[in-house]
């Protein structure tokens, strides 16, 4: 245990751990320094040179997310001298800083944009010298500019640190210092898993996902297509935000409305496919406890784990679900028997999803997954640009009076709901698992040990005699350490989630912008989190296999869960890769 | 964005063998990602891809930080140095004597970059600073044959010698 001190900032007296840096202090004490790289437990590097500080007898200035605390000390944060200094350093910044932000994707969002006006920086200092653009637009969920490059390296040490992935770091130095691959590799050559969480820490227009609205427009303006889409469970918890909602409100109505307003022929609810996976993927596991293993089985519904297991863990390949995702089993029935009950060629239904996910861009693409002749999804689009298209449709979202999803996939348990948070998937299959094999609804359906957002959590239950041990785990370098106990027998389990994102999907790398200040000042995981168990909680349909919609499909068109034309339809196949080619 | 074309890999057995047989003896120790750098600067002359995908596979450095590392330091060369060793001078003299625009005609011609070798092995292309001729400014040599008073104009004249 670290002792404490006392220090003051600002005239403020502050009380923390010894071991604390001034800008912790700070926020603590109320008092935001402003700083463009720093983020908590990610990134405390000193590189931006924002946050730096005045500290009673020290030499020059301090910054403050790398200066330890000391007891006694005087810190000042907002002084002639270091207003000044700011204000320099964010003009120098801009002198080799691509400009656009008129028609930037971040334009309002980005944090050196917002900075600069606090500052009243003078944009054209040194001149307009705007680099030319530098961008990588190999990947098929983002696009990398260059030339709106700080070198913060919050993008390098999400990859790094939280996702055990590092296909990108710094490279050269002096003035040609930039962020790339090896060997200057584009991103589409790399191991990177599409998970986008270097999207949504960068503080500037740098890293944004790949725009697929275009697609969308398009589909709704031609005549001679059906139009369906679909949002997952943690969208409706966090759109809300692009609209000046406060964090963790629930917009599910809202959102229901916006979309028939888009003009879709029909607005569906992915958290009905969520149900459905629970069934599939239950069948899954019992199955394997009927047969001995192979275990741990392990969920395939986050596509960034996917591509990540493949490279990483080819070894536990077999042990991944061989159920598809909720959004491509969504898009599966959608194009089959969707398409049957309106009497319509599948090839004339365009099916988009919409995900907290850029993973999902990928997802789409392979092999697999076009069940019916047809992709099971036509565009996958993220959050954000669900929000830039009701903008742009002047849809005034605030004011919209709750809607519901349409009738075919419209109803969802509270298990699907809370798929889109860590824990989410497993609480949702235990609550049907446990119902299937004590032929008894359980004491509470509130799993509550395996929610929250610790790096790994485990759980064991007794299911009359039949010991079922689970793990869950989000973020893949924390994934990377559980599978790595797994394999050298440290841990076994029957069952384990896995999460490519810290937090889940409510984290996703699709989820709205949110400032380095609020991400290290609140905890954006739990927060987000909340809406989903708060639906949940107030719902009477609790449990997937309670949902009327699932009963009605497998008892008109699928038969039972793992039928053979459930494997048609709703699982797929994984494949091997190599990191480096 | 910025690209760059490796020349082909010429590696042999012996030589994979003794970067793996160094790691071996070295791939617990703290901090080595340098040293295992500059070991397979030894053994190949300059750092190939392939080696590098070595040194990650075996150490589990991301092979993205052993590319920083190597692009940080000037002391490595991701290329082999050509058959031929163009240096151009860039020092003051030949520079206000515009040694850039030979350089720029260069880059041209050969189709790399300065520090880079064309992919036949043939041309390695650096920069120096001062070789003491400034009386014949501009100045290029090319290994042991010193070019002065140049202009652009005469570069693929010279190549062509070679």
């Amino acid at each position: 245990m670290s002792e404490n001190v006392t220090l003051t900032i600002n005239g403020i007296s502050v009380t923390v751990p010894s071991d604390a840096t001034i800008i912790e202090a700070a926020f603590k004490a109320g008092v935001r320094i402003p700083t463009l790289c720093y983020l908590k437990d990610l990134n405390a590097i000193g590189a931006c040179r924002i946050c730096l500080v005045e500290v009673a007898g020290a030499r020059g200035f301090q910054a403050a997310c790398v200066a330890p605390v000391a007891d006694g000390m005087v810190v000042n944060t907002n002084t002639p001298a270091l207003r000044n200094s700011r204000k320099g350093t964010l003009e120098l910044i801009l002198s080799n800083h691509r400009s656009d932000c008129l028609s930037c994707p971040k334009n309002t969002e980005c944090e050196l944009q917002s900075l600069c006006y606090e500052y009243d920086v003078d944009m054209y200092k040194y001149g307009n010298t705007d680099p030319e653009p530098d961008i990588d637009d190999s990947a098929v969920h983002l696009i990398r500019d260059n030339s709106k490059c700080i070198l913060c390296r919050r993008c390098t040490a999400a990859c790094e640190k939280n996702q055990h992935v590092s296909v990108i770091g710094l490279s050269q130095r002096g003035y040609d210092t930039h962020i790339g691959s090896a060997f200057e590799m584009p991103l589409s050559e790399t191991s990177c898993v599409h998970c986008g969480q270097c999207i949504v820490v960068c503080p500037t227009g740098a890293l944004t996902e790949r725009d697929d609205t275009d697609k969308v427009w398009a589909a709704l303006d031609d005549p001679t297509k059906h139009v369906v889409i679909a949002p997952a469970p943690s969208v409706r918890a966090q759109l809300g935000e692009c609209f000046g909602m406060p964090i963790g409100t629930n917009v599910e109505g809202k959102l229901a409305a916006a979309l028939r307003r888009l003009g879709f022929d029909n607005v569906f609810d992915v958290d009905t496919a969520a149900d459905l996976t629970i069934l599939e993927e239950g069948t899954e596991l019992l199955h394997r406890v009927k047969e001995g293993g192979p275990f741990p089985l392990i969920t395939s519904c986050s596509p960034g784990w996917i591509k990540f297991c493949e490279y990483y863990f080819p070894e536990f390949v077999p042990n991944l679900s061989s159920c598809k995702s909720p959004q491509q089993m969504f898009g599966a029935l959608t194009k089959s028997y969707f398409a049957e009950k309106i009497e319509k060629d599948p090839k004339d239904i365009f099916v988009v999803s919409v995900m907290p996910c850029t993973a999902k861009k990928f997802e789409i693409t392979r092999d697999h997954q076009s069940a019916n002749g047809v992709p099971d999804i036509d565009v996958s689009i993220t959050t954000r640009e669900l929000a830039s298209m009701i903008k742009r449709a002047g849809i005034m979202f605030d004011k919209l009076e709750d809607e519901k999803f349409d009738d075919v996939f419209g109803i969802a348990s509270g298990a699907g709901h809370i798929f889109g948070a860590t824990g989410g998937v497993m609480e949702a299959a235990l609550r049907t698992v446990v119902e299937i094999v004590t032929e008894q609804k359980p004491e509470s359906l509130e799993f509550t040990d395996v929610r929250g957002v610790e790096a790994i959590k485990e759980a064991e239950y007794d299911l009359n005699g039949l010991v079922v041990k689970v793990a869950v785990t989000s973020g893949l370098e924390n994934a990377y350490k559980l599978l790595n106990m797994i394999k050298n027998g440290e841990k076994e389990y029957h069952f384990v989630e896995i999460m490519a994102c810290p937090g889940g999907c409510v984290n996703g790398g699709g989820q709205p912008t949110q400032s380095g200040f609020v991400r290290s000042t609140i905890d954006l995981r739990a927060e987000r989190a909340k809406a989903l168990y708060n639906e949940d909680i107030g719902m009477e349909l609790r449990t997937s296999h309670e949902n009327p919609t699932i009963k009605e499909l497998y008892e008109t068109y699928l038969e039972e869960p793992g039928s053979h034309r459930a494997h048609e339809l709703l699982h797929t196949e994984y494949m091997t890769r190599e990191i480096y080619k | 964005m910025k690209t760059i074309q490796t020349v082909p890999f010429t590696g042999t057995k012996e030589q994979e063998q003794q970067l793996l047989a160094w790691l071996d003896d070295h791939a617990d120790e703290d901090g080595i990602a340098l040293q295992s750098l500059q070991m397979t600067q030894q053994i190949y002359g300059y750092i190939p891809k392939e080696a590098m995908i070595t040194i990650a596979t075996v150490t589990g450095i991301p092979l993205s930080e052993l590319y920083g590392i190597t692009t940080f330091y000037s002391q490595f060369r991701l290329f082999p140095i050509g058959e031929y060793k163009i240096s151009v001078c860039l020092g003051t003299a030949c520079y206000v004597k515009g040694t850039q625009a030979v350089l720029d005609k260069l880059i041209s011609t050969l189709g790399v970059e300065e520090g880079e070798t064309t992919p036949d092995g043939k041309f390695s292309l650096e920069t120096c600073r001062c070789i003491g001729a400034c009386g014949l400014a501009p100045v290029i040599t090319i290994n042991d044959d010193v070019y002065g008073r140049l202009t652009a104009n005469e570069v693929e004249r010279i190549l062509a010698n070679y």
